[in-house]
């Protein structure tokens, strides 16, 4: 509302002015109320998004970062302040190290679901049989209930389950503890993470790929350029914004993992995430001023993956719909 | 296009030679192979978990996992589950939280939106700028501290807590709205303000309604993420009263501990609506 901001400050230079001149300003106080009404309007609107924005993300940043300088454990009225000891506490418990190791497991299978996904969504943009089954179906496991995809594949990978029983019709024998051996758990873990979440990835890429203008390929063609030449020259370059864009979510979503370890093994076995850790030290542990600490060493983190992504990515927009 | 000319078998189309042809059929070939690999991969362990539920429990420890149920019509484990494991009340609490949430997501967001879009206002920047940063937050690094706003605000273990939760830190679909708004011509508003329509009355004749088709992905994309949420119920609603899908299939765990057929049965009742929404779209 420029012309609120320019009556007031008339107003007030008036004001300061001292005299206040008597016809105009006195004339019309109707008009003046009714925009003060419109400047008050938008926040009508916003009040209630405002606060519940307030109240559900920003305070619980600020409180957070408040107790990771305190041994609070998150029922008794007394808390101290310890400085930075949560911090070096943090830094220097070697499960610290564990938990970064666990999430390179997963780095390692998002950029395997990165491939899979782009092979896929290229084979499905071109002219293929039943193109819309394949994409359905690729799609569908990103949709299923977290806890029950957690069920589908601890049944999965019982010993003896379905895939030591397929892996015996291709002639590799054996009982497999595929989540109970601390060497297989992580890997095990990750490869339903890749089984969730490439369907994801497949869409958007598919997404990216249809609104490169056709004519492109047609003119490829015509100079003889094969498939390959088509994906190297064509697709890679014209989808790169979603695929850096894919890779930025691997690196803060392999951080966060939570939902599949936690249900399947519930950490065991070497399998603990930086979310399960913070998530235990906070609820079980009664140490909310420690996993306050995790818990902003992890937002810092993310904060400046997304900070690199926004340099690295300048204004292009991408549609996520 | 080698692929595609095989494929749809245009011959003279293009001079090729017969090598070429022989080379583009293996490749249309290993095409199908690999999505057919995918789909199995994709259908195998869910299909693995539909025949156990089918099964008894003799025949559960008597036969391998896939081999296929004697009777396909066997539907006990399904009444179990139901029944013991409190699926009845679990799909209530879902559907009420549900809507709810998704309702105030969709006020909020579209007035957000209507707000930011339609007005110039002081600080509109900083606004702006406060639900942009938001959005960066990720949730699930911040819970330790919102746990104890949603414990002071006595919403602890009430259905209040994931409704609030859903409600207040949704900035996606806040975006979503914003997208849209843009595209809605501000004659319109302005038409309705000379025929004396106030800021209330445009936003809840004009600009609600044209807003429908973005109301439409918010309540999709909502709907299936809270459906599917694990970690909210799970931190804030421990009493199995107040289960939702995710805890109290999660609680099939401790009691059902080696019974699949009864995991198995629980676990396709929680895919089963998703499938038929899916399908449905």
């Amino acid at each position: 509302m420029t012309a609120v901001q320019k009556t007031r400050a008339e107003a007030s230079a008036v004001g300061r002015r001292g005299a206040p001149p008597p016809g105009p300003a006195g004339g019309r106080p109707r008009p003046g109320r009714r925009r003060r009404t419109a400047a008050l309007t938008p926040w009508l609107f916003l009040a209630v998004p405002l606060t519940l924005l307030l109240v559900f993300t920003y305070l619980p940043v600020a409180d957070m970062v408040g107790y990771s300088f305190t041994d609070w454990d998150g029922t008794s009225p007394e808390r101290s302040l310890v400085g930075g000891e949560n911090y070096t506490d943090l830094v220097t418990r070697p499960q610290l190290f564990e938990v970064f190791l666990v999430s390179g497991f997963y780095l390692a299978a998002s950029f395997v679901q990165i491939a899979v996904a782009l092979y896929f969504a290229t084979v499905l943009s071109f002219n293929t049989r039943f193109r819309n089954v394949f994409k359905g179906l690729l799609f569908f496991p990103y949709l299923v209930n977290g806890v029950a995809v957690g069920f589908v594949f601890l049944y999965f990978f019982q010993p003896d389950g379905t895939l030591d029983t397929l892996l015996r019709l291709v002639g590799v024998d054996g009982r497999h503890l595929w989540l109970g051996d601390p060497d297989l758990a992580n890997p095990s873990l990750a490869g339903v993470s890749v089984w969730r979440f490439t369907g994801l990835n497949m869409v958007l890429f598919l997404g990216a790929i249809q609104s490169i203008p056709p004519h492109l390929y047609e003119a490829a063609q015509l100079d003889g350029a094969n498939r390959w030449q088509q994906f190297r020259h064509i697709i890679a370059p014209g989808i790169k914004p979603v695929i850096s864009l894919s890779f930025i979510l691997a690196v803060s979503g392999s951080l966060a993992v939570f939902e599949i370890p936690y249900i399947m093994t519930g950490g065991a076995n070497g399998t603990e995430t930086f979310v399960i850790q913070t998530v235990k030290l906070a609820f079980q542990f009664d140490k909310v001023g420690l996993a306050s600490a995790s818990a902003v060493v992890l937002l810092v983190l993310i904060l400046l993956i997304t900070w690199v992504q926004r340099r690295l990515i300048p204004e292009e927009r991408v549609e996520l719909s | 296009m080698t692929a595609d000319t095989a494929d749809t078998a245009v011959p003279g189309r293009r001079p090729s030679r017969a090598g070429s042809t022989a080379l583009s059929r293996t490749a249309v070939a290993l095409k199908y192979l690999s999505l057919l690999l995918a789909s199995a991969v994709v259908l195998v362990p869910l299909g693995v978990v539909l025949l156990t539920s089918l099964k008894t429990q003799t025949e559960l420890a008597d036969e391998g996992p896939l081999s296929l149920p004697d009777n396909w019509f066997h539907f006990a484990n399904y009444t179990t589950a139901f029944e013991q494991g409190a699926m009845l009340g679990a799909f209530g609490n879902t559907t009420l939280i549900l809507v709810v949430s998704t309702t105030g997501t969709v006020l909020i967001g579209s007035m957000t939106a209507y707000a930011v879009d339609r007005f110039q206002f002081r600080l509109k920047k900083l606004v702006m700028g406060l639900f942009l940063l938001a959005a960066l937050v990720p949730g699930v690094t911040t819970q330790v501290a919102t746990f104890q706003v949603i414990d002071g605000l006595g919403a602890f273990n009430t259905r209040w807590a994931p409704i609030l939760l859903y409600t207040g830190t949704d900035i996606v679909s806040i975006y979503i709205f914003l997208q849209f708004i843009r595209s809605i011509p501000v004659s319109l508003d302005e038409a309705a303000r000379i025929d004396g329509a106030n800021s209330w009355t445009i936003y809840r004749k004009i600009i609600f309604p044209m807003l429908r088709p973005a109301i439409a992905t918010v309540v999709i994309v909502k709907g299936i993420a809270i459906y599917n949420d694990f970690y909210v119920p799970f931190l804030y609603m421990p009493d199995p009263e107040l289960g939702t899908i995710s805890t109290a299939l999660f609680r099939f765990k401790g009691p059902f501990g080696a019974h699949w057929e009864t995991i198995s049965a629980g676990t396709i009742l929680v895919i089963v609506p998703t499938l038929v929404v899916f399908l449905a779209l």
